[in-house]
């Protein structure tokens, strides 16, 4: 009984989104963005920082690959005029290619066309969509995240999302990890078994690239040679916010970050 | 605190006899360490005192293909000798059949950490396994790498007759990432970054650790500053990870009100460290010789968002801890004998719950803990998953108090103390140990440099020394009591797999 009132005491604490902007969603680093300007010294400082190789400078333009970066925030500090860190969760896209920022004119095109196709395939699904959760190998924290989706502040059932453990009920497939030797098999099987259509979500730079870890002998640098991505989220790990809008990407509810800027620095620090 | 690798070695002969000795002298064994030298192997035992670590070490020449086991004398260091026996293909006199870190075909390469040699992607070799136990009525029920949930991979083998549990074997090789040979050839500033995410919900005390044995190889002081900013880190992780813990003992209750309280109590914790650092699991924080950046966090802001997250959280367990449904799903379920938990060096909440009281926090001091109030919890002895949930209960009220004495003490801190929050790290070459008291318990790190880079990092989190003691909590215990047991453990598979 005593818990009843405990329950009530916060009031509603779920977040509006995707309907309004949610300004909590401000405090965490997202992505790296590039501010389109020449190299100079401190970009090349920046570049010979990174960790993960995930910035090219290539004739005099500078590139940023979120599907290699891990957010470890070397770039920003040593040129901050360049890379900045992203705060608008929406970073995840439907193409591997298309998370090399800045994006090209003419990969917006390509995005709107790949976006129509999944959402023509998937369009049955919007109204409940269950979700199967694979960790391929993580480090730990991207289920964490996952997990959060189902919090009250997150709680994503009141969008028709729901998690479900049996990968024969499941409309869409949530991978996260680094792809690990030994979780290759039970991830093909578990792919195997999903009902056709299908949506195959790759949650993290673990899944995209293996991050950090890349590639070892236990490890194979990401699932996206395992299992056909249609959406690949960025971020070390991606914020529950990023994973809901990669998830709703993917069943064709919500746009890409460019269409859907709903949320886009609102919540910047102050 | 550095050895020269090539002190006190002793004869293979004599190895085990003087890790034994140590053990018998009250010493807790904290793990057996291989490192390839040559073609031959060096086992490093370590052993926890008050104050301090001893090292006993040989070297297994090539060629010779055994070596002689601790186990009879030193139970915890099963575990050890079969990882050693996976990654090196050097078996102890007592070797185990069954794979336990990875399992290699009988004839592929090994990757035999501190070789510098980077082995080819190697493909699992899963025969099945043979069960333990016979008898009418008995099976097996193998639960996951695929859990019902959002879980991190990790396959329970389970021989059952219906409801009891006979046997229990934790497979985690499926999540093994070969981390350790990753450090092998990285520059010490990016060691970090993999350490960071070794065990990811642990980021800030293994980022710590490796910091640490990093510095004493270079000889530096961090600041204080930087010091007390780890303090706020490492405390918030370990709020967020006993919250996590609750919550999924709250789940396994059935407690639907206390589970959305405890997530959401945890969900504040984590965009807190998101609004001090940008990152919700306090990445990129940490690094060798102090903090990334100066600490740009509002002192006073923070203070007044601690005290009413305290203050709610402190207000739930109360309630929690006054729910007879909640309790008695815990009382009695998964004890983990006060011998058993002494003879295995149990780390962290686990053994904390079983009667030891070591908390490296207290018991060997980094940066700025021995300038702050002593953590604490009340010593339990009982064993069961209440007794480990009590003991988070102190640990999440104590973490709150030393937060915000270092946040104080930050606050106070004149100009003249110097706003240094990271110094130079020249690299030496060495070899030397750090530690940190994980939300799991004592996370030890290994680091030997060579030629200005790491050569060999051996990473020893408490997941994987306490998963090892999970199948010996289930004397009396259902299938139906899994779940709490497995949540009052609160292990990381990903930390256990490396």
């Amino acid at each position: 009984m005593p818990w009843i009132p405990r329950g009530l005491r916060n009031g509603v604490v779920t977040t509006r989104y995707p309907k309004r902007f949610d300004v909590e969603a401000g405090a965490v680093h997202t992505a790296v963005s590039v501010v389109a300007r020449g190299p100079d010294e401190r970009t090349h400082d920046a570049q010979r920082a990174c960790p993960t190789g995930a910035i090219t400078i290539d004739a005099q333009r500078v590139a940023l690959d979120r599907g290699r970066c891990i957010l470890c925030g070397r770039c920003t500090r040593l040129d901050p005029a360049t890379f900045r860190d992203e705060l608008n969760p929406e970073v995840a896209v439907v193409r591997r290619s298309h998370l090399v920022v800045p994006m090209t004119d003419e990969t917006d095109d390509e995005l709107d066309r790949l976006q129509g196709e999944l959402h023509r395939r998937v369009r049955a699904l919007r109204r409940s969509v269950f979700i199967r959760h694979v960790d391929a190998g993580s480090d730990g924290s991207d289920e964490w995240e996952v997990a959060a989706l189902t919090n009250p502040i997150y709680d994503i059932q009141r969008l028709g999302l729901y998690f479900t453990a049996s990968p024969k009920h499941a409309d869409l497939l949530l991978v996260t990890g680094a792809g690990s030797a030994g979780m290759l098999g039970p991830l093909r099987h578990t792919l195997s078994v999903m009902p056709r259509p299908l949506v195959v979500v790759a949650a993290g730079v673990d899944a995209i690239s293996g991050g950090v870890v890349g590639e070892s002998y236990a490890t194979r640098g990401g699932v996206l040679d395992v299992v056909p991505a249609d959406v690949v989220v960025p971020g070390a790990p991606p914020s529950p916010f990023s994973l809901l809008h990669g998830i709703l990407l993917g069943v064709g509810v919500l746009g890409n970050a460019r269409s859907a800027s709903t949320i886009a620095h609102a919540g910047a620090r102050p | 605190m550095t050895w020269n690798p090539l002190s006190e070695t002793q004869s293979v002969e004599a190895f085990a006899d003087a890790v034994a000795a140590h053990v018998e002298r009250g010493s807790r064994f904290a793990g057996l360490f291989g490192v390839a030298e040559g073609a031959g192997t060096r086992l490093i035992a370590v052993l926890a005192r008050q104050g301090g670590l001893d090292i006993e070490e040989t070297v297994v020449r090539a060629g010779v293909d055994h070596y002689r086991s601790l186990v009879s004398r030193v139970p915890a260091a099963q575990w050890y000798e079969r990882e050693i026996r996976d990654l090196f293909d050097l078996a102890s006199t007592r070797h185990v059949r069954e794979p336990l870190v990875f399992p290699f075909a009988h004839d592929a390469t090994r990757p035999r950490p501190g070789s510098g040699g980077d082995p080819a992607f190697v493909e699992p070799d899963l025969t099945p396994l043979r069960s333990y136990v016979r008898g009418e009525g008995v099976f097996t029920i193998p639960y996951g790498p695929v859990r019902s949930g959002v879980f991190e991979s990790v396959e329970y083998i389970v021989e059952t007759s219906g409801e009891d549990i006979h046997h229990l074997r934790a497979r985690f090789f499926y999540k093994h990432r070969g981390i350790e040979s990753r450090f092998e050839g990285q520059e010490v500033h990016d060691g970090v970054l993999l350490a960071e995410r070794f065990e990811g919900v642990a980021t800030v005390a293994h980022a710590i650790a490796y910091c640490s044995a990093i510095e004493a190889i270079a000889g530096v002081d961090v600041p204080t500053r930087a010091n007390l900013v780890r303090v706020v880190h490492a405390e918030l992780e370990r709020i967020a990870n006993h919250l996590e813990s609750t919550s999924r003992h709250c789940e396994a209750a059935g407690q639907a009100v206390a589970v959305a309280r405890m997530t959401l109590h945890k969900e504040l914790v984590q965009r807190l460290r998101a609004r001090l650092c940008g990152s919700r699991f306090s990445r990129g924080v940490v690094v060798p010789g102090g903090v990334s950046s100066p600490s740009t966090f509002d002192v006073a802001a923070t203070r007044t968002h601690l005290d009413a997250l305290e203050h709610a959280i402190r207000d739930d367990i109360e309630l929690l801890m006054a729910t007879p449904s909640f309790l008695d799903r815990l009382r009695g379920t998964g004890v983990l004998e006060a011998t058993v938990a002494h003879a295995r060096g149990a780390l962290g909440p686990v053994g904390r719950g079983s009667g030891e009281i070591e908390d490296v926090r207290s018991s060997r001091p980094y940066g700025a803990y021995g300038r702050l109030d002593r953590p604490w919890a009340a010593p339990r002895s009982r064993g069961d998953a209440l007794a480990r949930q009590l003991v988070r209960d102190d640990e999440i009220a104590s973490s709150f108090r030393l937060i915000v004495q270092a946040l104080d003490l930050l606050n106070g801190m004149s100009d003249s103390e110097g706003r240094e929050w990271r110094v130079a790290v020249d690299v030496a070459n060495g070899r030397s140990f750090g530690w940190a008291e994980a939300p799991q318990g004592e996370v030890l790190y290994m680091i030997e440099i060579r030629e200005g880079r790491l050569a060999r990092v051996k990473v020893r989190s408490a997941s994987f020394h306490n998963l090892a003691l999970l199948p010996l909590a289930f004397p009396n215990d259902i299938l139906t009591d899994f779940a709490f047991i497995e949540a009052s453990f609160g292990l990381s598979i990903a930390g256990a797999a490396g």
